[in-house]
């Protein structure tokens, strides 16, 4: 298991290094892309300070509070996003039968879809939700004690994790939703709404959207309420605070799960 | 035996759409019950209509799709089960889709199969310098792969499917879309591979040419089943197919009696048709009329495959 995780690390950089120097090629429009990417998400932060503008707090939250709330979460998914974000494009390689070629290669097939279309630009989310984790951090009233220190990257880490765990559910799951057949039955059933937009829309906003909400909120809102001296939502017992690694690892498994699977049925049923 | 094929068979479930929200599952057999063995350096085309089972084989082969039923082994490998440890046994070129980084110069791709396959660096640089020289890929190795055309990236393809000394080479539609230069040099350089490596060999085509310069054997798949195994000239016998001679003369004459067994099936103008068998050589034929015609022109054509498997088939199924 532990060898089988080291090449699938090392096919990863392997691959993500061959995108790197790929994207390196076009190096203006690289660049370009990053500002870009640095900018919308910037935006993202900017409506929560427009609200602020406005209202002194939010739900009885702070504006340093909720940017805490806010850098963790955005440094977390940035993270997860970088690692695995283009994993979404795993649907089009079945389509098109380039998957069978990483079939073929002497590396773990997880690895080498995790690291296809490995893109640099999404450093811009990490960097623009860690300005404002370390801003909110250094104006939180907090007193930082050691057990409250540890917790910070704890709660980065793990977030990032499920954020991944969540992204290759979410690729296992286009091992099933190939079948375009099936696809089709769902939107002409589900109504014509749904066809007036692109269902690549649906595929990626659900999944960012919708998903990552739930974990998320055990393993945000909790500690951070310890972080910040506020009550525990639904009354949670104190250990909870200690819990994200625990979820993490659950939702690893169950992504593993999934994963297999869909792998399984796939190599069972080809295109 | 070095791929051994017992028994294998691959059943796909398609479900069809029968009424509102009812649907119906069928069954769809893409190989049924196929056995067949290969020996270590043999050279096997293996044909068939399009739907008829290759593909599927050659994924079951290469550890991409998980057989059904029956016994699979490729150099004492399962190779569903051992996926990745098989991947360092084999070479496998898809035809229709490139393995190289578009946008890299074509060295880097051959850098990153040197690292992923851990091929040690002496023999790495070797196999590199010998593959690149016998396709005469040297003076593109900087350029970036979108730039090469089809036949030069199709040798690109080839050389970065053998860098790590596979024993068994798949190749799915090696010559398709290549121009004539392309094909004879990608032909030319896998019967080498053949005989001084003693690389096993095993080749899906459309086209009869590749076969017939290449595979002293040859495997034909239709429904699944297989219909044929064997040499070449021996689809012909069984097929009962023809060549087609194509004889241009000076002038308008009756329709050539050329005696044996070739007979003239068609006369336009100067310029007639004759049939006779595939099992059969045309040079006597070609040596008997140029000896009593005025001759200025002729070709010879091969029969399609289509036709030599359809009849076939016609034959399986009406015996």
């Amino acid at each position: 298991m532990g060898e089988r995780a080291l090449e699938g690390l090392r096919a990863y950089r392997l691959i993500a290094g061959m995108w790197v120097r790929s994207t390196m090629i076009y190096r203006t429009s690289f660049l370009l892309t990053v500002a870009g990417n640095l900018l919308v998400t910037g935006l993202d932060f900017a409506t929560i300070l427009l609200m602020f503008t406005r209202v002194d707090s939010l739900g009885g939250w702070s504006l340093p509070e909720v940017a805490f709330l806010y850098g963790l979460s955005a440094t977390a998914f940035g993270v997860a996003d970088l690692v695995l974000g283009s994993m979404d494009v795993l649907g089009s390689r079945i389509r098109d039968g380039s998957f069978d070629t990483l079939l073929v290669r002497p590396a773990p097939v997880l690895a080498q879809v995790g690291a296809d279309r490995f893109a640099l630009r999404r450093l811009g989310r990490i960097s623009q939700g860690g300005v404002v984790l370390g801003w909110a951090a250094l104006s939180v009233d907090v007193h930082w004690s050691a057990a409250k220190l540890l917790l910070l990257p704890l709660m980065v880490g793990s977030g990032a994790v499920i954020f991944c765990a969540l992204f290759v559910a979410g690729a296992a799951f286009q091992f099933l939703a190939q079948d375009a057949a099936e696809v089709q039955n769902a939107f002409t059933y589900g109504g014509t709404t749904l066809l007036q937009y692109p269902p690549t829309v649906f595929g990626r906003d659900f999944v960012r959207g919708v998903t990552f909400m739930l974990p998320l909120a055990f393993v945000n809102w909790v500690p951070a309420a310890y972080v910040l001296g506020r009550p525990y939502p639904l009354r949670l017992p104190e250990w909870t605070v200690w819990s994200p690694p625990l979820v993490a690892a659950v939702c690893c498994a169950l992504a593993g799960l999934a994963w297999r699977a869909g792998l399984r049925s796939y190599r069972s049923t080809g295109s | 035996m070095f791929i051994e094929v017992d028994g294998v068979e691959k059943v796909f479930e398609v479900r069809k759409k029968t009424g509102f929200l009812k649907r119906e599952r069928r069954q769809v057999r893409a190989v049924d019950t196929l056995s067949f063995t290969v020996a270590r350096g043999e050279m096997v085309g293996y044909i068939g209509p399009n739907g008829a089972g290759k593909s599927t084989t050659i994924k079951m082969l290469t550890g991409i799709l998980t057989p059904s039923a029956g016994r699979l082994r490729v150099a004492g490998i399962d190779p569903s089960r051992e996926r990745t440890r098989l991947a360092h046994r084999i070479g496998v070129v898809f035809g229709q889709r490139t393995t190289l980084w578009w946008d890299l110069p074509l060295i880097d791709s051959y850098r990153l199969m040197h690292r992923m396959y851990r091929i040690p660096d002496a023999r790495y640089a070797e196999n590199l310098d010998r593959l690149v020289e016998l396709l005469d890929l040297g003076a593109l190795l900087d350029v970036p792969v979108r730039q090469l055309s089809l036949g030069q990236r199709m040798r690109g393809d080839i050389v970065a499917a053998l860098l790590h000394d596979p024993d068994v080479l798949y190749l799915d539609e090696p010559t398709i879309g290549l121009d004539v230069i392309s094909k004879a040099r990608v032909r030319e350089f896998l019967r080498e591979l053949n005989v001084e490596r003693g690389t096993t060999v095993l080749l899906t085509t459309h086209d009869l040419q590749d076969i017939e310069q290449l595979c002293s054997r040859v495997m034909v798949i239709d429904h699944g089943r297989l219909m044929y195994d064997g040499p070449l000239a021996g689809l012909h016998e069984v097929g009962e197919s023809e060549r087609t001679l194509v004889v241009d003369l000076e002038r308008e004459l009756p329709p050539i009696e050329a005696g044996g067994s070739a007979r003239v099936v068609r006369v336009e103008g100067p310029r007639q048709w004759l049939a006779f068998p595939a099992s059969e050589s045309a040079a006597p034929l070609v040596a008997r009329i140029a000896a009593e015609y005025p001759l200025v022109d002729l070709s010879v054509r091969e029969p399609d495959i289509e036709s030599v498997i359809a009849t076939i088939y016609a034959e399986r199924t009406t015996a």
